[in-house]
């Protein structure tokens, strides 16, 4: 037992090590100096007040989207339609505040609508997914990513058409709302207390719902074994679907959250890679709820504080993509490594 | 070409599927290999075709020692083995089935294939399309195009594992002329089967393996009482019964049929009194579990009516029928009855109907220390299912279930376990049945067909016998119906004298 | 519209479709063994910079196209050794790489963004391309044009008309019955992988060398190909001619929006080069719908007779995958 903690640890701490080992050697490669380069990482992410803000700004939607996916991990689906998702939570928000920005109704219930209306967008597309999975036999990966692309589509048609600029349209978005329809941000920055609080709430929930409830466990049974659940009376497909309307509506919420509360129009590219990313951080975490939080505002840090590398290496800021994906990576081959060590010992 | 296996031994973890197995096939002759379900005969045959290798041991071919690790090996020494389920492929032509494999040049030389698929299905007289699909064959002709296909390879060493089960008669009839064909041709051939009838019409020796080690051998003329002795061993006593003492009808079935695509069980009417425990006999895949499965709400039924306690449930979702207090045990515990990855407390939580929202974990924790101590469970609430032994994932299964049942469908309540876990799983089943469960069983050990059950219904070939007394039975009797012997060739003939249940 | 300005954009079409082709071949060759590649999407992206990168430094065109298959392979390398030998997840694996892959593409291109290097020359089959009409559609093009159409036909060779051919499709249908005929399946496993990564990364240069030479970082134009080809290759019913069809028809409907665009000022471009999406999802639908278990379960149901009408009927629409795809195998 004491010693199988030891391999356990050794695998992790060796992949780890080697995933720095390859990024270093392509910073190297990329000519930048590698311990300055990781330092301005750091100094971009914590440096000043502004700078966390910025890593608080990207840890909310990226909380979202892996509680999100955390859900649909449990079910054992792979729900790589949460960009798509998230898009159309962010065109049904928008939809929403358009339909009633001139309406005389009170700001506050306004968002509020905007949000629901995320919400309901989100859930609808993932449906789709997940209704194509069960009824048609369409794998989930593919539904998912042909989805993703056709709300890419219909963001850039709505842009571009119907919901144009006045005069005309162009890739920088949809006319601005008006200022009383933004989500309330602290004082001169666009970090909005409610997105934030909203995203620990639901990691929060998801936490709770997989580890503390029926629900959760019927969840997980359709997830591991979906006979043996069948068989001890869990309906299954109902679980899947529910799953992912679950997934949908967070992947939804939180774009609504990027559109009301940072962006304040709709943008081609509204889900900004969130969805992807919290695929990552779920595998990293092993589908563990509890560490979430964490290694989701790693992965913010990373994010935000790789803008840096740009600025003063000239280096292009999809480092942090390259550490965080090659860490992902060397984790889950480490663990088969280290499946292959125990058997074979 | 002459074949000798020498001193082969083969474990799968703590299984000993092969020990110490010798014999000798001459050139020229059909060798039968007798045994039960379990027996090793797969095994020691996949053995000598490169699908497995033994732990130790020697395979001789015409005198001299060869090294067969791969099937590739075999192949190259002209050895071919037709698997139960045919080892082809269902959605290629039948002519690129033929060709898959051969070695050649790059091209596939459709044509020539063509002409030797013609003339060779010619000489056993197959009636074979080589443009059509394999999916579209039934499994006698899937078995033919195997055999055209392994006799083109060169093969003159052919294994043939249980080819009779699922065929027509006819195709069988074809089946055997080939077999008596290619040992005239010089070649060895080998015929793996339960099926006493088979063995005796066509194999000129007979070795019967048991639990692994090679029991006797016999040649014709055969005597069937001595074949099933070594096949199943002594004669068993049978156990005692236990009534519920209430006269109350659980399940009744009328004129009951299941299909599947290559099975039809056909009629089936059976009354079954709370206590009662019925076992269904036969070799696996003789439509037994698709009977057993049907009871339970499983398979969707072509045809009569299923009451459970009175109410009508054909046609229902298993759902309903669990809410009818049926349940179901699985044979594949880790597969389809358990959920690796969850602990034990998470398996009883599960179980249990959800109260609430939240999980009482501490209950939870509780109910299952209970249940495991009730059922001699060796585990604590932590330990994931997949870390217990077989054994112990059956007593889990069975303190899963919940404790209002009127019907618990088994499916190889014992396989694989050891005496002790036997005992006490048969023990506790029975002490709910003096509570008013009924049960169906399906096994593939006829000792514990005999002891456990209070009737018996044998299947063969989708064929059923109608439900016999146990007490009525012997090993040699339910030995004979199970390998298809003594079964009535005229429709409407009694298998057995049998009472329809107590209640009527 | 004239014949010749028709010509030319069909021409066109059939060049610009080189890249998709390449990915999808590879990946249906992957795929026809058993394997996932689901990093294709990086693997084109990585393969369209490296190629670029190193015809740019070394002059060599040709170097180029090598590096884009030796990338390729690399990367399928990384997915067998962990789905063959380390048995992880391949749509786990595949995923990541198609992540880490496109980022590593973004980071190691800067030193080459927008700048002006070697591409591939066009050049005319003499004879051919004077054959009126055809001439013009298909022989005025480059060297990598006339082998992503050789390839389609090598890939629809080997596979359906030779006997390895028919071995790989043994193998990625029901392993073990491949392992009795003296298939060494994991190694076939590894080779195929391999040798369809390596096509696959030709896409990349195909792009970054001849439709649209250089690297233009997030501009390229390029990011999505790979996941598009993945779409195709069920679509293709991994049969490489279907599948050609696929990316001939896709590249066909891009280009249409582009000439469209003129026309509907209303529709944005982008718009109009998604537009096979939605197509896409529906004949996946219809290629999938007999798997679904509510399908089988009412065909179950069936006297045997409307059973093996109906199912011939599924069989000629249905594109049903190789059986044993991201399963794995082990002979004991």
């Amino acid at each position: 037992m004491k010693k199988n903690t030891w391999v356990n640890l050794g695998f992790q701490v060796g992949a780890l090590v080697l995933a720095l080992l390859i990024t270093t050697l392509i910073l190297v490669a990329a000519g930048a100096p590698p311990l300055k380069a990781y330092l301005s990482i750091l100094s971009g992410a914590f440096g000043s007040t502004r700078n966390v803000v910025a890593v608080l700004i990207t840890w909310s939607p990226l909380l979202l989207t892996t509680a999100g996916v955390l859900i649909t991990f449990a079910a054992g689906l792979w729900n790589i339609g949460m960009e798509g998702q998230m898009t159309l939570g962010a065109i049904f928000a928008t939809g929403m505040l358009r339909l009633f920005e001139h309406a005389a109704l009170p700001p506050a219930l306004i968002i509020i609508l905007g949000i629901l209306a995320g919400i309901l967008g989100g859930a609808i597309w993932a449906a789709l997914a997940g209704a194509l999975k069960t009824f048609g036999g369409v794998n989930e990966i593919f539904g998912g990513l042909g989805l993703n692309f056709v709300a890419t589509a219909l963001t850039i048609y709505l842009v571009f058409g119907p919901w144009k600029r006045p005069g005309v349209g162009s890739m920088s978005g949809t006319q601005p709302f008006d200022q009383a329809l933004w989500l309330p941000t602290l004082p001169g920055t666009e970090l909005s207390i409610w997105s934030l609080v909203i995203s620990v709430l639901v990691i929060a929930l998801v936490y709770l719902l997989l580890r503390g409830t029926h629900f959760g466990l019927r969840l997980k049974a359709v997830g591991k074994n979906s006979k043996a659940a069948f068989l001890m009376g869990v309906p299954t497909w109902q679980y899947s679907m529910f799953a992912f309307l679950l997934c949908g509506a967070f992947a939804g919420l939180a774009g609504g959250i990027q559109v009301m509360g940072i962006y304040h129009r709709l943008l081609p590219n509204i889900s900004n890679g969130y969805g992807f990313l919290g695929l990552l951080v779920a595998m990293l975490i092993n589908y563990q709820a509890l560490w979430a939080a964490p290694i989701a505002f790693l992965f913010a840090a990373l994010n935000t504080g790789s803008v840096q590398l740009q600025i003063i290496y000239k280096l292009d800021s999809s480092f942090a993509g390259v550490l965080q994906d090659l860490l992902v990576l060397l984790v889950l081959l480490g663990e088969g490594a280290r499946q292959r060590f125990i058997k074979k010992n | 070409m002459n074949v000798e296996l020498k001193d082969i031994y083969k474990t799968f973890g703590a299984v000993r599927a092969n020990v110490a197995i010798n014999l000798t096939i001459p050139a020229g002759t059909i060798q039968g290999i007798l045994g039960e379900n379990g027996a090793g005969k797969s095994t020691l045959m996949k053995i000598l075709s490169g699908f497995f290798r033994a732990d130790k041991g020697q395979i001789l071919l015409e005198g001299q020692p060869v090294i067969i690790q791969s099937p590739a090996d075999a192949i190259k020494h002209g050895i071919g083995m037709l698997h139960q389920d045919p080892l082809d492929f269902p959605p290629m032509r039948v002519i690129d089935d033929f060709i898959l494999g051969r070695k050649g040049n790059l091209p596939m030389g459709q044509a020539e294939a063509v002409q030797d698929f013609k003339k060779l299905a010619e000489q056993f007289s197959f009636s074979l399309d080589p443009e059509t699909y394999v999916d579209s064959l039934t499994v006698g002709e899937r078995q033919q195009l195997e055999i055209l296909r392994l006799i083109w390879l060169g093969a003159r060493v052919l294994i043939f594992d249980e080819p009779t089960t699922g065929i027509s008669a006819a195709q069988k009839e074809k089946l055997f002329a080939a077999l008596r064909l290619l040992a005239s041709q010089g070649k060895a051939v080998l015929f793996v089967s339960h099926k006493l009838e088979d063995v005796e019409g066509l194999c000129s020796s007979v070795a019967v393996l048991r639990q692994g080690v090679l029991v006797g051998e016999a040649k014709p003329p055969y005597v069937t009482k001595q074949l099933v002795e070594m096949m199943f061993g002594k004669a068993i006593s049978v156990g005692a019964r236990n009534p519920c003492g209430v006269e109350k009808e659980i399940v009744s079935l009328s004129k009951l049929s299941v299909e599947d695509y290559r099975l039809k069980v056909r009629d089936v009417s059976l009354t079954v009194h709370c206590g009662e425990v019925i076992g269904l006999a036969g070799m696996e895949g003789s439509g037994q579990g698709l009977f057993l499965r049907a009871v339970g709400g499983m398979t969707r039924t072509v045809g009569g009516k299923i009451l459970i306690d009175g109410r009508d449930l054909t046609g229902r979702s298993y759902q309903t029928f669990k809410a009818h207090d049926v349940a179901f045990l699985p044979a594949a515990r880790l597969e389809e009855g358990l959920v690796p990855g969850l602990n034990l407390t998470e398996h009883f939580i599960l179980a249990e109907e959800p109260k609430g929202f939240f999980i009482n974990w501490e209950k939870g924790r509780l109910l299952a220390q209970r249940r495991i101590s009730e059922f001699n469970v060796r585990g604590t609430p932590a330990n994931t299912v997949e870390s217990l032994s077989g054994g112990n994932q059956q007593r889990a299964l069975l303190a899963l279930l919940r404790e209002q049942l009127d019907l618990l469908l088994l499916e190889h309540p014992t396989r694989g376990l050891d005496i002790e876990s036997t005992i006490y799983i048969w023990s506790k089943l029975k002490l709910r049945c003096k509570q008013g469960m009924s049960i169906f069983f399906v096994s593939s050990d006829l000792e514990e067909i005999l002891q456990y059950s209070d009737r018996v219904m044998v299947f063969f070939s989708g064929k059923v016998t109608p439900p016999i007394e146990a007490a009525t039975l012997t090993t040699e009797k339910l030995g004979e119906l199970i390998g298809g012997k003594g079964w009535p060739t005229k429709p409407g003939e009694q298998v057995s004298e049998s009472t329809s249940g107590k209640g009527a | 519209m004239e014949l010749n300005t028709l010509l030319v954009g069909l021409a066109g079409v059939l060049a610009a479709a080189a890249p998709v082709l390449f990915a999808v071949i590879g990946e249906t060759i992957t795929e026809r063994a058993g394997i996932i590649n689901l990093s294709l999407n990086g693997t084109v992206l990585l393969a369209a910079m490296g190629g670029f990168t190193i015809a740019y430094k070394t002059g060599s065109v040709p170097l180029g196209f090598l590096a884009g298959m030796l990338i390729g392979a690399i990367v399928a390398l990384v997915i067998a050794f962990s789905s063959i030998t380390l048995k992880q997840s391949q749509v786990a694996v595949g995923f990541v790489l198609a992540l880490a892959c496109r980022d590593l593409a973004y980071f190691l291109g800067v030193p080459v963004l927008n700048q002006s290097g070697p591409r591939l020359p066009g050049w005319s089959i003499p004879v051919l391309k004077d054959i009126p009409v055809i001439g013009t559609l298909f022989f005025k093009q480059d060297l990598i044009t006339y082998l992503s159409y050789l390839i389609i036909f090598l890939a629809w060779l080997w596979i359906f008309h030779t006997r390895p051919g028919l071995m790989l499709r043994g193998i990625g249908e029901r392993p073990a019955a491949a392992f009795v005929r003296g298939a060494n399946v994991n190694r076939m496993r590894y080779i195929y992988t391999i040798i369809g990564g390596a096509i696959a990364g030709l896409a990349g240069p195909a792009y970054s060398l001849s439709v649209k030479a250089g690297w233009m970082g997030t501009q390229s134009g390029l990011d999505g190909i790979g996941w598009i080809a993945l779409s195709i290759t069920i679509f293709g019913g991994w049969n490489p001619l279907r599948a050609a069809f696929g990316a001939y028809l896709f590249a066909f409907l891009q280009w249409l929006g582009l000439v469209l665009q003129s026309k509907l000022p209303g529709i944005p471009t982008q718009v109009l080069q998604v537009a096979p999406f939605p197509l896409m999802i529906l004949t996946l639908l219809l290629v999938n719908i007999s798997d679904a278990e509510w399908v089988s379960r009412m065909l179950a149901a069936m006297p045997e007779r409307t059973r093996r009408a109906l199912m011939k009927l599924l069989r000629a629409l249905r594109a049903s995958p190789p059986a044993s795809l991201g399963v794995p195998f082990e002979s004991e």
